[in-house]
């Protein structure tokens, strides 16, 4: 058996006792990028020496105190805690060759009254019952010799077999089959575990700790906390824009002083003006010119860019923003008259007048329209961002008109849906436009948002 | 009562007597920072009570509380310690013009003219206190980096007079809003601790913790709209002081029930933009709407 592909037992363990399952543990964490450092690990183990370990919970929140320093952290460690133990403790069943007594299903095990029982049982929201109910019903569900064999299915499988629905968020009134999201979340998990408790016992291997997917490891969010992420790293983004001024302190010269902070502060050495007070340099307002593709090329990321705009309208006040399609056009006036995201983007997609002829969008024929439209407003204080794709479906792509947008603004930025490996494939022409960008960057989540954020912030500004 | 919390379930115990109901993460951090006399870093969104912790603490153990708020331009003269000019020189106006240079300067540079900040207060109290610092994010990274040494070995070094040394542990915690990435140095020597919005169960408790007398089924409709309207896109979501204040301002109307035009009238308690009011009148007014409809005709 390939170990890689199946499992297997993994290699002799270390001595046993509680430090060494930490050491493992930690281990894991730094695997997935979390900084558990040795002074981190000593403190969890005085932690651990200060709380009762005998509770689950207890233990759980010490570790995460000491070794977690952020929410990111945080989310990482609760899932890895979770598989950790859990194999921890397969692993020792297996090698002592514990095995648990399955429920033995009787031919009238009615599927109606056992699905009652687990709706109950997840409105209730009870642990044991959960899970005591999870068996029971992989073990109804195994009777009907569906099994896939590959336990995300099989999961799905049962959850459809039992009719379980979860409520619509927001509703308030429950529907009578419905049951709350998150509880049904939890028993899924549960039926998760069986599942794979059962495949352990009967293979008497453990499968391998893959890494985490990009998708366990982001915190659960709703539309709405989306959105109000990406207001949270665009006022981010706005503080690192304005505190441009404040981090060439060392620059002395182009200070002034201020006699009147500098004479009230000489009353306290007796009238010798020993320190010198200087005027605060205010720092420079931001003018952003955001240019944002809304073709269906982008569909799906369009939202985000459009979210992006928004929260942007919201943080700053010398913002022009403009969409395009084939043609462009500018709509900073829609966003200061509207609040509401969904008003914008109806707003956008019904009336904004970007000539979506054909639907296919024309960086080349956008550049030299904003460049008519605006030339003479961009000057070295100004910034740029595109937000596209940079497909021009073939057309001409008129990198020269960009290279004069570039020259006339301080800094050009493009921000790219699209992942690094797929640009200039097909007709993507990234390439061409990236050579007059200050920076060029893949972006389509919040987090690669507040990596954009953190890029700019160390490029020094326009002189 | 003891300066000490001897367990987690006393530690969460005694906070609830202060009025400071909190979760179990919240109390088990407390308790660790107490044992193993680490500063705690507590994060979250404004107005989840991260502040309120520090002033429960100090509240539940007895010890005073130092407070230092944090903004752009902090320096050490304002956090740590200044010499007290003014009185340096009237001590040399009034030392005889006999008196050598070192006998002055020795003279001049005691303790007696040290003016104590915040931090060189907190550690060299005789009582134990409980240290603040509050919202950590706005100052500098510089900052940052002159606070390690007070928090990982609670000593401040003055150049003049050496080094001062911690007399008791003061109990530290700092906020931050996340506006700003702390730097990795400082988180090492902190405990950390992520408060967010309680669940609807927890705000309720708090509510009627801090308005006992309001009607149980309007409490419960208040902390579900208070909900709702953090789900919404807002400039500034309600923070839990301001559903208190809500209850408060309920109970103070005499108002029966929570419906559409209660909530038209008091809900500038809780949200506190123009953009903002408009969003929720519309959202949450409907809902409350239909929620009233709903029941008419549940009835009929």
């Amino acid at each position: 058996m390939n170990p890689g592909l199946y499992g297997g037992m993994p290699g002799a363990r270390g001595p046993a006792g509680m430090g060494p399952r930490l050491l493992e543990f930690a281990d894991e964490l730094r695997r997935e990028g979390v900084a558990a450092g040795t002074s981190e690990l000593l403190d969890a183990i005085r932690a651990l020496d200060a709380v009762s370990w005998t509770s689950r919970e207890d233990f759980h929140e010490a570790l995460a105190a000491t070794l977690a320093k952020s929410q990111e952290d945080r989310h990482v460690l609760d899932v890895l805690f979770d598989r950790f133990f859990f194999r921890a403790v397969e692993r020792e069943a297996v090698e002592r060759g514990l095995t648990e007594e399955r429920f033995r299903v009787s031919a009238d095990l009615d599927l109606d009254s056992l699905r009652e029982r687990i709706r109950q049982a997840i409105r209730a929201g009870s642990e044991g019952e959960m899970r005591d109910l999870a068996r029971l019903a992989i073990a109804a569900f195994g009777r009907q010799g569906e099994g896939s064999g590959v336990i995300g299915v099989d999961v799905q499988r049962i959850r459809r077999t039992l009719g379980l629905k979860p409520e619509k968020t927001g509703s308030e009134l429950l529907g009578p089959d419905a049951v709350p999201r998150d509880r049904l979340q939890d028993f899924e998990q549960h039926v998760r575990r069986e599942l794979e408790r059962q495949a352990i016992e009967r293979t008497r291997s453990l499968p391998p700790a893959k890494p985490l997917r990009e998708l366990d490891r982001a915190l659960p969010t709703n539309p709405a906390q989306d959105l109000s992420q990406v207001h949270r790293v665009v006022a981010q983004l706005k503080k690192r824009l304005a505190s441009h001024a404040r981090e060439h302190r060392g620059r002395r010269r182009s200070w002034q002083v201020d006699v009147r902070r500098t004479m009230r502060a000489s009353l306290q050495t007796g009238g010798v003006p020993l320190e010198l007070k200087y005027r605060p340099k205010r720092p420079r307002r931001p003018e952003l010119f955001v240019l944002c593709d809304v073709s269906t090329s982008v569909t799906s990321a369009s939202v985000f860019f459009l979210s992006v705009l928004h929260a942007l309208h919201d943080q700053f006040r010398k913002l022009r923003s403009f969409v395009f399609v084939e043609r462009i056009s500018e709509v900073t006036d829609v966003f200061e008259r509207e609040r509401s995201f969904e008003a914008v983007s109806r707003r956008i997609a019904t009336d904004a007048g970007v000539a979506d002829v054909s639907g296919y969008t024309d960086y080349g024929r956008v550049w030299l329209e904003f460049l008519d439209e605006v030339v003479d407003d961009l000057d070295p204080r100004s910034t740029v961002i595109v937000l596209g794709d940079a497909r021009t479906n073939g057309r001409e792509p008129h990198a020269r008109a960009l290279a004069r947008v570039a020259e006339g603004a301080g800094r050009t930025f493009w921000i790219n849906p699209e992942p690094r490996l797929y640009w200039n494939y097909g007709d993507s022409v990234m390439a061409a436009y990236e050579p007059y960008c200050d920076g060029v960057f893949e972006c389509w989540t919040t987090k690669q948002l507040e990596a954009f954020v953190n890029a700019i912030a160390d490029l020094r500004p326009a002189a | 009562m003891s300066a000490e919390l001897a367990s987690i379930e006393e530690t969460r115990d005694r906070l609830a007597e202060v009025g400071y109901l909190a979760d179990e993460s919240a109390a088990l951090v407390t308790y660790l920072a107490g044992r193993l006399g680490k500063p705690v870093l507590v994060e979250g969104p404004a107005g989840v009570g991260k502040t309120e912790l520090a002033k429960a603490v100090s509240r539940a153990t007895a010890r005073d509380l130092i407070r230092l708020q944090c903004y752009e331009g902090l320096d050490e003269a304002k956090a740590l310690y200044e010499w007290n000019y003014r009185k340096q020189l009237l001590r040399i106006q009034t030392e005889s013009a006999d008196a050598g240079w070192q006998e002055v300067k020795e003279d001049i540079f005691g303790e007696e003219f040290l003016l104590p900040r915040p931090l060189l207060t907190a550690i060299s109290t005789d009582r134990p206190v409980v240290l603040l610092i509050d919202e950590i994010d706005k100052t500098d990274q510089e900052f940052e980096a002159m606070l390690l040494e007070v928090l990982s070995d609670f000593q401040i070094s003055i150049p003049e007079l050496g080094r001062v040394e911690a007399r008791t542990r003061p109990l530290v915690l700092l906020t931050s809003n996340n506006s700003r990435e702390l730097t990795e140095a400082l988180k090492r020597r902190c405990l950390y601790l992520w408060l967010d919005y309680p669940s609807v169960e927890r705000e309720l408790a708090i509510v009627h913790l801090h308005a006992p007398q309001l009607d149980a089924q309007i409490a419960r409709k208040l902390v579900e709209v208070v909900h709702m309207v953090r789900a919404l896109d807002l400039k500034k979501p309600p923070s839990i002081a301001e559903s208190i204040d809500w209850a408060r301002a309920l109970l103070l109307l005499g108002a029966e029930d929570l419906d559409r035009t209660v909530l038209e009238r008091t809900m500038s308690i809780v949200v506190k933009h123009r953009t903002d009011l408009d969003l929720v009148a519309e959202r949450v007014g409907l809902k409350l709407g239909d929620e009233l409809l709903g029941q008419r005709r549940q009835a009929g």
